[in-house]
């Protein structure tokens, strides 16, 4: 039987208390501290003085940080949609697979968010390096062939290639999840019947499966959105002279720059990007709950 | 290094994390004569310190030292920013020295507590970022220059010219990701002095480098003589003292300071505001000061050594070493950097912004 918090307040305030202290002091009010700073102003290397002022949000809209604002908007959507396009496979294959290979398999796909991403990202340097596994793989095979010219090394790194790559890598695990939760409660008797009545496999997925699926699609989309957009180490590490995204500013004002309020300008800038992606998740999954209701 | 502990460059939670760290779950330790705990945390550059300085410092005082590593001058200073964490010693270069002092975050030196300061050189007892030595020693110094490999370059590449404004060697140049040391390497290429740069130097020296970039294959983050040896790159611009490092393992290597001159550094010891232990930080930088132990350390590190009685004890191939020491019209005509005011930093930053951008 349910209760309501009148009925038990020690018992609910023994649970609910530590984590909103926990979501108050460590999350919200340093996210105030950094959102008053992004209405302030350097005075000395120390001292910042909170004027007010709207100059931090004005300078982040010039257009070359705009620009950068986009560029990075357009990795983080070429990464959502190359993990989309290898992360349905994987989540169907999951979702179809027997049970002991559904255990490996979802173990497979965690198993590289127990290393930490730095060390990922190296390990993926020592493949992509021009000296690194693939180049000297290809290039030991490029020499058993008699008569070639000599080997080029392929440009695998330092280039916006290797962010992608690395996004991807990175990202895949945060849209396959969300796929296989979705994919996993769907009425199996749905897929039967569309196969039965004369569907092809593809009209299949594409007219049953993915709108059946859609909430985890979108939460899918979203939670690797996000992420890339503010992804940070992948292009200072396999990035080149090009691939400056929006992440890598921000580092800096906190950095070199020791600019902090204009690093918390373009850090809530961010953010509030991140709300509005949110609340059109909130408003698709409210539209597919009340389609369902009204079944 | 004999006890390491944590090792704290992994914690980067903050100064909060780290003062956690630092003091509240370690062991206990004992009182020296002094009335501190034998203890002491060191903040030093990776790579900057000789094989076995702080095991012996630990033999002779009984005080036990803790390094953690910074990868730049930005990071040292960001970190001190929200309050010492719980360094004793920490290691900025010369501008940075000027940049901590007037946020007031180092304490003066006791200079009769570092006798062994009698051992610099000459030109190191006074400087313009110090006067009189109030707030650092020097513990080394540094110059940029070009690390290149011979083999794929020709001649010599004397000139700034080959790395910021020519295509010569398209597609095989590493330039440092520092937007405050391009600027100023820029403006000295372009015939001006590396602390007179006006803002129209300024646009002057980013167009160049936004010409330039498609010609550079990257921005290293100071790992720049590791690029050189791996053959990523064939041309970069570096100090001197990470391509002797290198040098020592491959023939086809090369150091050179460009002719138009360059950008002097020294990086300097200084006890941090708030230090926990100032005495024992008084007794390791003069440690760190005498003639054996600075010896030692140059003969690890193949930095430039601020300190003469250390140079005597070094061999003949480290103090005749032009790539360690480099001399003539070039280094003539080179200067330290100087701090230019948060305006300035900022217009830096915003160029750099754009050059990354373009």
């Amino acid at each position: 039987m349910l209760q309501r918090p009148s009925q038990a307040p020690g018992v609910f305030a023994a649970v609910g208390v530590p984590p909103v202290v926990w979501l108050f002091a460590l999350f919200l009010a340093p996210l105030a501290v950094i959102w008053t700073y992004s209405f302030g102003e350097n005075r000395t290397l120390v001292d910042i003085a909170i004027t007010g002022s709207w100059g931090n949000y004005a300078r982040a809209l010039k257009p070359l940080y705009l620009a950068i604002l986009l560029k990075s908007m357009g990795f983080a959507a070429l990464t959502t949609v190359l993990c989309f396009i290898l992360g349905l496979p994987v989540a169907l294959a999951i979702t179809f697979a027997s049970r002991r290979a559904k255990l490996l398999l979802l173990v497979a796909i965690m198993l590289p968010f127990w290393t930490n991403l730095l060390i990922r990202t190296y390990a993926l340097m020592a493949i992509l390096r021009t000296e690194g596994l693939i180049n000297s793989g290809l290039g030991a095979l490029w020499g058993i062939v008699p008569g070639l010219p000599p080997f080029e090394p392929l440009p695998l790194i330092n280039n916006n290639f290797a962010v992608v790559i690395g996004l991807v890598y990175v990202h895949l695990p945060f849209m396959v999840l969300p796929l296989y939760a979705a994919l996993d409660r769907l009425d199996r008797s749905l897929i039967e019947a569309s196969l039965d009545l004369g569907a092809g496999h593809l009209a299949t997925l594409w007219r049953v499966v993915v709108p059946l699926a859609l909430p985890g699609i979108v939460s899918g989309i979203i939670i690797t959105f996000i992420p890339a957009l503010g992804a940070y180490l992948t292009p200072d590490l396999l990035g080149g002279t090009n691939s400056q995204m929006i992440a890598n500013v921000i580092e800096r004002q906190f950095r070199s720059a020791n600019d902090w309020p204009f690093g918390a300008a373009l850090s809530f800038l961010l953010m509030y990007l991140t709300f509005a992606a949110l609340m059109v998740q909130a408003i698709i999954s409210r539209r597919s709950a009340e389609r369902e209701a009204a079944r | 290094m004999p006890d390491s502990g944590p090792d704290l460059s992994r914690r980067s939670f903050g100064g909060l994390a780290a003062a956690l760290v630092l003091d509240g779950c370690s062991r206990a330790f004992p009182k020296g004569a002094n009335g501190e705990e034998q203890r002491l945390n060191f903040y030093n550059w990776d790579t900057y310190i000789g094989e076995t300085t702080l095991g012996d410092f630990s033999k002779a005082t009984g005080v036990d030292v803790r390094m953690s590593h910074y990868a730049n001058n930005d990071e040292l200073f960001a970190r001190l920013r929200a309050g010492n964490p719980g360094f004793d010693v920490i290691v900025p270069s010369n501008e940075f020295v000027t940049r901590l002092q007037i946020s007031g975050m180092l304490s003066p030196l006791d200079h009769a507590r570092i006798p062994n300061r009698a051992n610099l050189a000459p030109e190191f007892v006074d400087v313009p970022y110090d006067p009189g030595r109030r707030w650092s020693m020097p513990y080394t110094w540094l110059a940029l220059g070009i690390g290149y490999r011979k083999s794929q370059v020709d001649g010599v590449p004397d000139s700034w010219k080959w790395v910021l404004d020519s295509d010569r060697y398209s597609g095989r140049i590493g330039l440092l990701a520092e937007g405050d040391d391009l600027i100023r390497l820029g403006a000295k290429y372009l015939g001006h002095s590396v602390n007179a740069v006006t803002p129209a130097i300024m646009e002057q020296v980013t167009q160049m480098l936004i010409r330039q970039k498609r010609h550079v294959k990257l921005f290293h983050h100071d790992e720049g003589q590791d690029l050189l040896a791996s053959g990523e790159i064939d041309l970069v611009v570096e100090y001197n003292g990470d391509i002797a490092q290198v040098m020592a393992d491959d023939d086809d290597l090369a150091f050179v300071i460009p002719r138009e001159g360059t950008l002097i550094n020294s990086d300097c010891l200084c006890v941090p505001t708030g230090a926990p232990r100032p005495d024992n930080a008084h007794r390791f930088i003069n440690y760190l000061l005498d003639a054996q132990v600075g010896a030692d350390i140059a003969n690890s590190i193949r930095f430039p050594t601020p300190n003469a009685a250390a140079l005597a004890l070094m061999p003949e191939e480290y103090r005749t070493n032009q790539v360690i020491f480099p001399s003539g019209p070039a280094m003539a005509k080179s200067g330290y950097g100087r701090f230019q005011g948060i305006g300035h930093i900022r217009a830096v930053e915003e160029a750099i912004t754009r050059v990354m951008a373009a």
